[in-house]
């Protein structure tokens, strides 16, 4: 059988162990893209679907830590009951393609083909995100930063497979907002995370380099305004923004120009702000 | 390349797939091996949602969806809305308020419209918009197709 239908995490990285040429369908929404233009042919296929371990999330309120299977689909995330836990995440799930798209699409699948513009991962760089890895050997836990390598390049060694993702609970502010042709169905040109978690101030950018970019100078600068007892005032969210644009290291490409992308970046970062103190 | 022999349940009905190379789509099998096509092929690559159909309930792109991976999930597609051939509600409106033009995005748009309605009987243009955004159709400009959504609703007296 060249599809192999495991139900738990221990049989599939038994069968990946086995078969290491095997890919990993979760909801095939990239994968089968390139399987229908040729792109890819594939010998063997681990299907996913039917490992209930991985197809539910939990919130555990001990350490207010919610933990994500890795095929749980986008569409599980615009619950209402979601999205009062991590608003940022539940909105970046409903900017994904479309609902049909949100139905099938996974976050572990986001993970797995690791495009600078996944939609879910700015917000999983913004809150610190562990990818819990599973493989024959056993598991073993990897920050979100140290995941993600470049376009399309992870930190996944031959026989592992994401297992779920780990993200806390939102104590403060956080949104995700894109830029693209359309509201629906399309793929970021720039897209921002903020979150004010744990009083830190956090931004991630996405489709602006090889990787998500963390805005290390731009979050500094503004937390000095979240410690004093005076909000931030709009020149201040101005400065934000401007260094936010600074830290993106976009391209031209097919979809945008890099003069532009650093531009969206700006305003998204700017607008993500405002919002945050309600200015 | 491997020859690949399983069962999809389409439409109430177990179907037996043969001979199928693994990565064959959901949409190709419907079209090509099951003569089902009430599912459009157009772009491919879950853009145009012409290919719309449901797995276990739920609208996906079945050009999207791996054939062999789905043997255990309930499928329907637009011909399983009235096994007895005859147009739903949602299909005669679309007639009579002139949705239909080319009518390739037709099946799919059906589709969308009709979970819209089952799970959200009177929705706001808001969220007829949103139901229906993965669906492309490049004659109408939506307008009529809001109103034959406007009217089921109508119809249905939930407005």
């Amino acid at each position: 059988m060249p599809i192999y239908t495991p139900t738990s995490v221990r049989e599939a990285t038994e069968i990946f162990a086995e078969n290491p040429e095997a890919m990993l369908l979760a909801g095939g929404t990239d994968f089968m893209v390139e399987v229908n233009f040729n792109h890819r042919k594939p010998s063997s296929v681990i299907n996913l679907a039917r490992v209930n371990e991985l197809k539910s999330w939990h919130l555990d309120t001990q350490t207010s830590v919610i933990r994500i299977g890795a095929t749980v689909p986008f569409s599980q995330f615009e619950s209402s009951e979601f999205e009062q836990l991590s608003p940022a995440l539940s909105h970046a799930a409903r900017t994904v393609g479309s609902p049909q798209i949100r139905n099938t699409a996974s976050i572990g699948g986001n993970l797995g083909t690791c495009s600078p513009a996944g939609d879910s991962l700015p917000v999983l760089f913004a809150l610190d995100a562990q990818i819990e890895i599973a493989s024959l050997q056993g598991t073993r836990s990897l920050s979100i930063h140290d995941f993600m390598l470049g376009p399309k390049r992870n930190a996944l060694s031959v026989g592992e497979i994401v297992a779920a993702i780990t993200i806390p609970v939102a104590s403060g502010f956080q949104d995700y907002a894109k830029v693209g042709v359309r509201n629906a169905m399309v793929i970021s040109i720039a897209s921002a995370c903020f979150a004010l978690q744990d009083n830190q101030c956090r931004i991630a950018l996405g489709s602006v380099g090889p990787t998500i970019i963390r805005c290390n100078e731009a979050e500094k600068f503004l937390q000095d305004y979240i410690t004093q007892s005076s909000p931030p005032d709009l020149e201040t969210i101005r400065e934000f923004s401007r260094l936010a644009a600074v830290a993106a290291q976009p391209i031209d490409d097919h979809r945008s120009t890099a003069t532009y992308r650093r531009h969206a970046i700006e305003v998204l970062a700017r607008r993500l702000a405002m919002r945050s103190f309600s200015l | 390349m491997s020859n690949e022999h399983y069962s999809l349940h389409i439409n109430g009905t177990d179907h037996q797939v043969q001979d199928a190379w693994i990565g064959e789509s959901l949409l190709y099998v419907l079209r090509e091996r099951l003569g089902l096509p009430g599912a459009k092929g157009a772009c491919e690559q879950g853009e145009c949602g012409s290919c719309t159909v449901y797995l276990d309930g739920q609208p996906v792109c079945s050009c999207l969806v791996m054939a062999a991976s789905v043997t255990e999930c309930q499928i329907a597609t637009v011909e399983g809305l009235r096994p007895d051939g005859g147009l739903t509600d949602v299909q005669e409106s679309f007639l009579s308020e002139g949705a239909v033009q080319c009518g390739f995005c037709t099946p799919g748009l059906v589709m969308a419209v009709h979970h819209l309605l089952d799970t959200n009987p009177s929705p706001t243009e808001l969220e007829v918009k949103e139901a229906i955004s993965g669906n492309i159709c490049r004659c109408t400009g939506y307008g009529r197709i809001f109103a034959a959504v406007e009217a089921v609703v109508v119809q249905r007296g939930n407005r």
